[in-house]
């Protein structure tokens, strides 16, 4: 079934990623000693694992294609459409249930069964599932590619650390704010690029991105430049004295309550009349004109509408690590948050609260292979858009059911 | 009668080429009236124009609702125009691949209907049975184009004989008081195009005004009640069916000058 052609490629590919791995696998320097170590063995592992990785893949491949050229000549009989496993385990009452429910039960007591630091990735976690949720209304649901969305989670940061400090602000007041502010900017934003579309939209909002950061960055007198602010207080409870572990955990279930409430939302306008327009906006901008549809205001309510989520966040980041300032608002993080969004499934809620939680959750864990993390993660990214370009879980769209009469 | 639609003087320029030339057109109320032209000639430059996707260089589009109260339509949005009661289809099919057939005909119901932000979150009464209704009434205008038993299909998926049929259901869903059908037989094969017919005439009779461009010219003379021919962007005739069938411009830009001495 493999040919000799395949063998030999298969080394070609072996022997390109022994070089592109080369300088991080084989060579150790050792500063204090002076000395590089040639760690060979690795090479060979390397060599070894990709051909064999190669071949396997092709096999696959391969007899896949047979079996459909089979069921083309009509050798072979089609085998009856297979739900998906993701769409069986979603749509069979039977199945996600107690999945669910399961699901509800760990979370509800995950501090108490893990530590605080646990406690403490799991809720940056969570942040980034309701980031993720965000951002997927604005490219998962309404398909404009926004890559500066990290902004609006510097507004929401921002705007309780500085209303905090000036006008002594509490965490709850600020909360709605932050995630009206964003959602302002969201509007502000959205209006000098309501005629852009894909790249060029992209490059906008990148640029968009990076001049919040920026802005926070050299003003001083307004955002206290590279240092940042700090003792910022965390959210209060009826202005109960809570020590560091006790808010950890408070923080944690405010933080469930918050993912919660916005699936909730998030769920009700995907399915409602809005929810329609951005996914038509999404298929087809001209068709959907022409079908009555109010292209301006449905670009704005998207982003208006996703800001508003990361400014949310943005209250509770900076309620989070008490301390805010321009280095947490990189192109990196704009950049994870679309990972999530595309890995999980563009428009699919279960996809992306997945995503995040395995990509935020996948490099703590993988801090057994120390120096390697980066380097499986982005192999998890790539194989993962390969084989699976649609997402964790596609998008499925309601279905109704409808008496005859 | 007052026309329901009527274009005077239409002309549309790009950059130095005039792609409609002073173009004057009418449809009456009830009646199904054929745009037809050779390859070229701004049929589709002329729907675009009409549902203010292109902006006209000059001209007038006046369209008028049986209880009277004429409407400028130039200038307007492509939204607004299918408010005031212009629908179209595409030449290309232009459905919404990704979504259900009944949720393509339920966004035709979007310009009709009202529930915002709060509404869609919090589920109010109003909303519900808005919701309801936009649902009923797109379901019985797919069982109405024999679409009834595919709703929850992946309108990709479906035949492309459906999906043509499924671009009118969506336009209908918008209450058009004209409805603008740019090649609606274009790829169909006879038993389909037979369909087609009926199902214009169907649409016809439910007092519907319809404007068709259409190549399929044993199609255009059996439905039409009026025709306009086009060519290079100027209207080189109209009449009835057979009017249209012996003018000699028209027999000559379709085929030619001089045939007989070839």
């Amino acid at each position: 079934m493999i040919s000799l052609k395949d063998i030999g490629k298969a080394c070609i590919i072996a022997l390109w990623f022994v070089a592109l791995t080369f300088p991080l696998m084989v060579i150790k320097v050792n500063p204090i000693d002076r000395i590089i170590i040639w760690r060979w063995h690795n090479m060979l592992w390397v060599g070894l694992g990709s051909f064999l990785c190669y071949l396997a893949g092709r096999a696959w491949l391969m007899r896949r294609e047979i079996r459909l050229r089979r069921i083309r000549q009509g050798l072979e009989a089609e085998l009856p459409q297979r739900t998906p496993l993701s769409r069986r385990i979603i749509q069979d009452p039977v199945i996600h249930r107690p999945l669910l429910a399961a699901g509800a039960l760990f979370f509800l007591i995950f501090p108490l069964l893990f530590s605080t630091y646990q406690t403490n990735i799991m809720i940056t976690a969570l942040m980034y599932v309701v980031l993720g949720l965000g951002l997927n209304i604005v490219v998962g649901v309404a398909g404009l590619l926004d890559l500066g969305y990290v902004a609006f989670y510097a507004v929401g940061a921002y705007a309780y650390a500085l209303l905090n400090l000036h006008f002594g602000l509490g965490f709850w007041t600020v909360l709605p704010i932050g995630g009206l502010l964003a959602a302002t900017f969201g509007i502000l934003l959205g209006f000098p690029v309501l005629r852009l579309r894909g790249d060029y939209l992209a490059i906008v909002t990148l640029g968009f991105g990076e001049i919040i950061r920026l802005i926070l960055e050299n003003w001083n007198e307004f955002s206290h430049g590279p240092s940042g602010i700090s003792n910022i207080p965390r959210p209060g409870f009826f202005g109960i004295q809570m020590s560091l572990d006790h808010s950890i955990t408070y923080l944690y279930y405010l933080m469930i309550a918050m993912v919660v409430f916005t699936i909730f939302v998030v769920n009700r306008l995907q399915n409602s009349r809005i929810g329609r327009a951005w996914f038509a906006l999404r298929e087809d901008e001209i068709a959907c004109q022409a079908m009555g549809i109010d292209k301006t205001r449905t670009k704005l309510t998207a982003f208006a509408l996703g800001a508003f989520w990361a400014g949310m966040v943005g209250v509770i980041f900076a309620a989070k690590t008490t301390f805010v300032n321009p280095a947490s608002f990189t192109f990196l993080e704009s950049a994870i948050i679309l990972c999530i969004v595309v890995l999980g499934g563009m428009g699919s809620i279960v996809g992306v609260i997945i995503a995040a939680l395995v990509l935020i959750l996948l490099p703590e864990y993988l801090r057994a292979f120390s120096e390697y993390r980066m380097l499986v993660f982005g192999a998890v990214l790539v194989i993962m858009m390969v084989f699976r370009p649609q997402g964790i879980i596609a998008n499925i769209r309601k279905t109704y059911r409808i008496g005859i009469d | 009668m007052t026309p329901v639609l009527e274009v005077t003087g239409l002309t549309m320029d790009f950059g130095g080429i005039r792609a409609l030339d002073r173009l004057d057109l009418r449809v009456n109320p009830g009646e199904i009236v054929a745009l037809i032209g050779p390859n070229g000639a701004g049929k589709t430059t002329f729907f675009n124009c009409l549902t203010g996707l292109y902006r006209p260089t000059a001209g007038d589009l006046l369209l008028t609702p049986p209880d009277g109260g004429t409407r400028r339509l130039n200038g307007l949005k492509p939204n607004h125009v299918t408010m005031q009661g212009l629908a179209r289809t595409f030449q290309n099919i232009r459905l919404f691949p990704n979504m259900t057939v009944l949720e393509n005909v339920m966004i035709g119901r979007h310009c009709r209907t009202r529930a915002r932000v709060l509404g869609a979150i919090f589920r109010d009464r109003r909303t519900r049975q808005e919701e309801r209704e936009i649902v009923a009434l797109s379901v019985s205008i797919l069982k109405e184009l024999g679409l009834g038993d595919m709703i929850n299909e992946f309108a990709k998926n479906l035949p492309y004989g459906a999906q043509r049929r499924l671009e009118i259901a969506r336009a209908l869903a918008t209450d058009p008081l004209v409805l603008l059908l740019d090649e609606p037989a274009a790829g169909m094969n006879p038993q389909e195009t037979r369909e087609l017919d009926e199902l214009i005439r169907r649409i016809r009779d439910k007092g519907l005004s319809i404007l068709l461009i259409e190549h399929d010219m044993k199609l255009v003379m059996s439905l039409s009640d009026y025709i306009f021919v086009m060519d290079y962007g100027k209207k080189i005739a109209e009449g009835t069916p057979e009017e249209i069938r012996t003018n000699p411009a028209v027999i000559k830009a379709y085929l030619g000058e001089d045939m007989d001495d070839a």
